[in-house]
């Protein structure tokens, strides 16, 4: 990964890789994070939970708080003023509980007060009597209607079958398995917080929150509040990661609450283990698949039944189904298919949205049953795939054509290009730290077994089904200097970055001003679904083009140019046809221009009741090998180097993708040895960063990676969303790597001790 | 809060009276709440993390594990002394230059422990950079940028000396 600038790219524009206006405050800790903000005479805010996964709310008795010096308010559903409930897709998540609590850790109240330790007391001091209920745990009984209904809207939250071409064909060769996935906690180290102003007579309340989506936040607040949307004001406070974990409202509509009620600004935050049980998750899913091909391979038909365990209330789990169904043949050419899939809710902690969205789920099963083929046609991993790798023009089992540039065997050869380790399992110098077991000392080298495994992956950018979620933002220029404005959430993936970057390559200036982000401009829709660069990028490059626009026609009338043979070189206005050059800040002098841009993608469709439609935007590719070393005695896995060739469009901030892409992967090895919430009974075992293992600096390997650059015609700058597919073939390539290891057959993830030594 | 306390604490050069404080406040709560050096995190309160990491006598230490009061005669330093608002130290400036930064929420923390790391070792080998940082979480690089930024400014240090 070189970071000096490449050849043919000018410094600070498109394709460098400038540093981040955030960077110097974010490393000298002055950059101010949501939880860092403060205001005068503010209370601290806390959150009651349920103890329990399913209950009969008895009695709630909120007097003995009262008591304690410091409580300025306490409130709970009787409270909310407008909307009782609020979500995502479907409203069916009370602000608090009322008469039902429906998982471990759902909020029944909110106090504030003058300290946390008051706070803590208040909460401990509130009386809630409970009949305890059996929790419905088990997906498949929500399904088969075993269980009582757990919410009015019942214990089936989407249903949806694809149904394709020939129901009958049974292949040459037919592999099958089933594939388990545990709940796996997009943990960002910026835990939840928020402040909240409220507004002089409780008309109005601004709030300053870490989120991915401020104008969703916002109509999900306003409705709650019973506000008009502009009394509801967001600005967003420095987020400290999200990975889908901030797209779902959590202590926004509490906060705003308590500060109206008190008059006061409240500030409200959570703890590492209210996090857990505050955010929704990664579903856990179980996916049965069957593959049928011809002798040589070739797949001929999948059968697939997905079930996703949405807990208690229903999020994006519709969606993130129907990501999972529509992708389950992965990256690879195949026309007949029979898939099912359910997304159910029970008394487990809401599931939602997690980085890779129902793909890291599928993508787990199809890879493991690539092998499962490879072994049984007497192909390796890597001819398997090229077999039957998916190209442009290629049709989903949903009959959507891929229309998009395709590269997936040029990312499997360019992948298996990436030299492999060069040291031996222990490497040269002997230094324990470099097997499985580490410090611990556990690991002799003649015993550790090296495996290699490969997984690869198509993932949807944007939203689908119909949604047109938009991006809006806006540019000025004023004597040589543009700012922009625009409400996508940076939630650390450098879009403050990117943004300056193309005003400046557009515009040919060099300082670009950023506006703060906040709901005085249009939407930008949530920072998710890999889709900032190209939905935002799209409308900041928009803007810029329309300011150029003016600025041209400027130029063109005070030197009698046609504007259309204007162009911009360096800093300059040129004159295409002619000698006639201006610099921008001389053509712009003393002139304020300003445009605003909005950039959709083109239209999307429902599925039908078959599956079929054309219900996804774009689509982006990627492969992913690894190697591990494996101590098969006690279970330990070293995972030992990554390599990676990645379909980006165009590179236009290569290190901010090598970010992307060293750190998708780190989580996807998390999900293949590491993490996993554990729930016994609804219960949840592990809400702490004791107990929830994430990967450190000695868990990540090497990583070695290729950015694979095809424009993509499609995209406003030809590139693509780079955020997600590191996180989605890394995780089954893992597993194959440990599997070739040790020759035994691992279906779950993530692979526990147990599973790799208990046979 | 009824089990006031007041005491004077030693951060970053200069003597800070805390006064009114609930004796059970962690030195992070103090840091950030009452002496307003919200630079250090506070991401799991277990010393688990690392976002936290303050030297207490030229030691690096979780805040959150510690409570304030024991801090009386000791010298803290917390992200906030190490360098003015500005003037990034060499390992600060290599952060943002070589993409240890995305969300920066673990950075000032990771920062900590990289200036210790250098002062105690100035050559470190990547796998002694891995072992001494891997208290500091990072949930969103991957690390690989963050060893960089480290390797180069050892390398600079040495070509300096």
């Amino acid at each position: 990964m070189s970071t000096t600038t490449r050849e043919g790219v000018v410094r600070g524009r498109l394709g460098d890789s400038p540093p981040r206006p955030d960077g110097v405050p974010k490393v000298q800790g002055s950059f101010a994070f949501s939880g860092d903000l403060s205001a005068d005479g503010f209370l601290w805010g806390a959150t009651l939970r349920s103890p329990h996964p399913y209950a009969r709310i008895v009695r709630i008795d909120v007097t003995p708080a009262w008591r304690i010096d410091g409580v300025a308010a306490i409130v709970t559903a009787q409270d909310v003023p407008g909307k009782v409930t609020y979500g995502l897709i479907s409203s069916d998540q009370p602000v608090f509980a009322s008469d039902v609590v429906r998982y471990v850790g759902e909020p029944i109240a909110a106090v504030a007060a003058d300290h946390p330790e008051t706070c803590r007391r208040a909460l401990d001091a509130i009386v809630v009597e409970y009949e305890v209920l059996v929790p419905l745990t088990d997906p498949e009984r929500a399904i088969d209607g075993s269980h009582p209904l757990i919410h009015p809207a019942g214990n089936v939250i989407r249903h949806q079958r694809i149904i394709t071409g020939d129901q009958s064909l049974v292949g040459d060769v037919v592999v099958e398995g089933t594939y388990v996935l545990g709940m796996q906690d997009q943990a960002f180290l910026g835990l939840e917080a928020a402040l909240a102003l409220p507004d002089p007579g409780g008309a109005g309340v601004e709030l300053f929150v870490a989120t991915q989506w401020l104008h969703e936040d916002r109509a999900q607040i306003a409705a709650c509040l019973d506000l008009a949307p502009d009394k509801v004001r967001l600005t967003l406070g420095g987020v400290g990661g999200a990975f889908g974990a901030r797209e779902d409202i959590s202590l926004q509509v509490h906060t705003c609450l308590l500060a109206l009620r008190t008059g006061r600004p409240v500030r409200l935050a959570y703890s590492r283990e209210e996090s857990f049980l505050g955010h929704v998750h990664r579903h856990p899913a179980t996916i049965w698949m069957r593959h049928h091909a011809t002798d040589e391979g070739v797949i001929q038909r999948i059968e697939a039944r997905m079930v996703f365990d949405g807990g208690a209330y229903a999020s994006t789990s519709s969606a993130v189904l129907i990501n999972a169904v529509t992708h389950a043949q992965g990256p690879y050419k195949c026309v007949n298919a029979t898939v099912d899939g359910y997304a159910v809710r029970t008394n487990n902690l809401p599931c939602g949205a997690m980085r890779g969205f129902g793909v890291v789920q599928a993508c787990f099963a199809h890879e493991g049953q690539m092998d499962k083929l490879a072994a049984a046609c007497g192909l390796d991993p890597v001819e398997i795939r090229m077999l039957n790798a998916m190209e442009t023009g290629d049709a989903l089992i949903t009959g959507q054509v891929i229309e998009n540039v395709a590269p997936v065997a040029e990312c499997i050869r360019q992948t298996a290009a990436l030299p492999l380790p060069d040291a031996p399992v222990g490497g040269r110098d002997g230094d324990p730290m470099h097997l499985p077991g580490g410090a611990g000392l556990t690991a002799d080298v003649s015993h550790i077994r090296r495996g290699i495994g490969w997984g690869v992956s198509i993932k949807n950018l944007m939203y689908s089904e119909g949604f047109d979620d938009h991006s809006t933002a806006r540019c000025r220029l004023a004597d040589g200097v543009a700012s922009l404005k625009f409400a996508t959430s940076e939630v650390g993936q450098g879009f403050v970055v990117l943004a300056p970057q193309i005003a400046r390559s557009v515009l040919g200036v060099d300082d670009v001003l950023l506006e703060p982000i906040d709901t005085t401009i249009g939407s930008a829709g949530s920072t998710s679904a890999s889709r900032q660069t190209w939905m935002s990028g799209g409308a900041v490059d928009g803007a810029c083009r329309l300011v150029r626009e003016r600025l041209f026609e400027h130029v063109g009338a005070a030197h009698d140019i046609v504007p259309v043979r204007l162009a911009i070189d360096g800093r300059d206005v040129i004159d295409t046809m002619g000698s006639f050059r201006i610099s921008v800040a001389d053509a712009s002098a003393g002139q304020v221009f300003e445009e605003t841009f909005e950039h959709h993608h083109r239209p999307t469709e429902d599925l039908d009741e078959n599956g079929q439609g054309n219900c996804h935007t774009a689509f982006v590719f990627v492969a992913h090998r690894a190697v591990v070393d494996v101590d098969p005695e006690l279970g330990l896995v070293k995972v030992v180097q990554i390599a990676t060739a990645q379909d980006v469009g165009v590179a236009l901030n290569p290190l901010s993708i090598m970010g992307q892409i060293e750190g998708g992967i780190a989580q996807g090895l998390g999900l293949a040895v590491m993490e996993e919430i554990v729930l016994t009974d609804g219960l949840v075992r592990n809400a702490s960063f004791t107990d929830y293992l994430l990967p450190t600096m000695l868990d990540m390997p090497t990583v070695v990676a290729t950015m694979i650059e095809i424009p993509d015609p499609m995209a406003p700058l030809g590139a693509k969303g780079v955020g997600e597919p590191p996180c989605i073939s890394s995780t089954p390539a893992i597993v194959a790597a440990i599997r070739d290891a040790i020759g035994r057959d691992l279906s779950r993830v993530p692979v526990r001790p147990a599973d790799i030594c208990l046979p | 809060m009824s089990e006031s306390q007041h005491y004077v604490l030693h951060v970053n050069g200069t003597l800070h009276e805390v006064g009114d404080a609930w004796i059970g406040e962690s030195l992070l709560y103090v840091l950030r709440e009452r002496l307003g050096l919200t630079g250090s995190k506070g991401a799991c309160e277990q010393g688990e993390c690392g976002s936290c990491s303050v030297l207490i006598d030229d030691e690096l230490i979780c805040s959150c594990l510690v409570l304030a009061a024991s801090a009386i005669g000791q010298e803290v330093i917390t992200i906030e002394g190490i360098a003015p608002v500005g003037s990034p130290t060499d390992v600060q400036q290599a952060f943002v230059d070589f993409g240890a930064v995305q969300c920066g929420f673990c950075t000032p923390g990771l920062i900590m422990a990289a200036h210790a790391l250098l002062e105690r070792t100035p050559e470190p080998t990547e796998t002694e950079i891995r072992e001494e940082l891997s208290g500091n979480i990072c949930r969103c690089t991957g690390y690989g940028r963050i060893i960089e930024a480290v390797q180069r400014v050892s390398v600079a240090r040495a070509g300096r000396r």
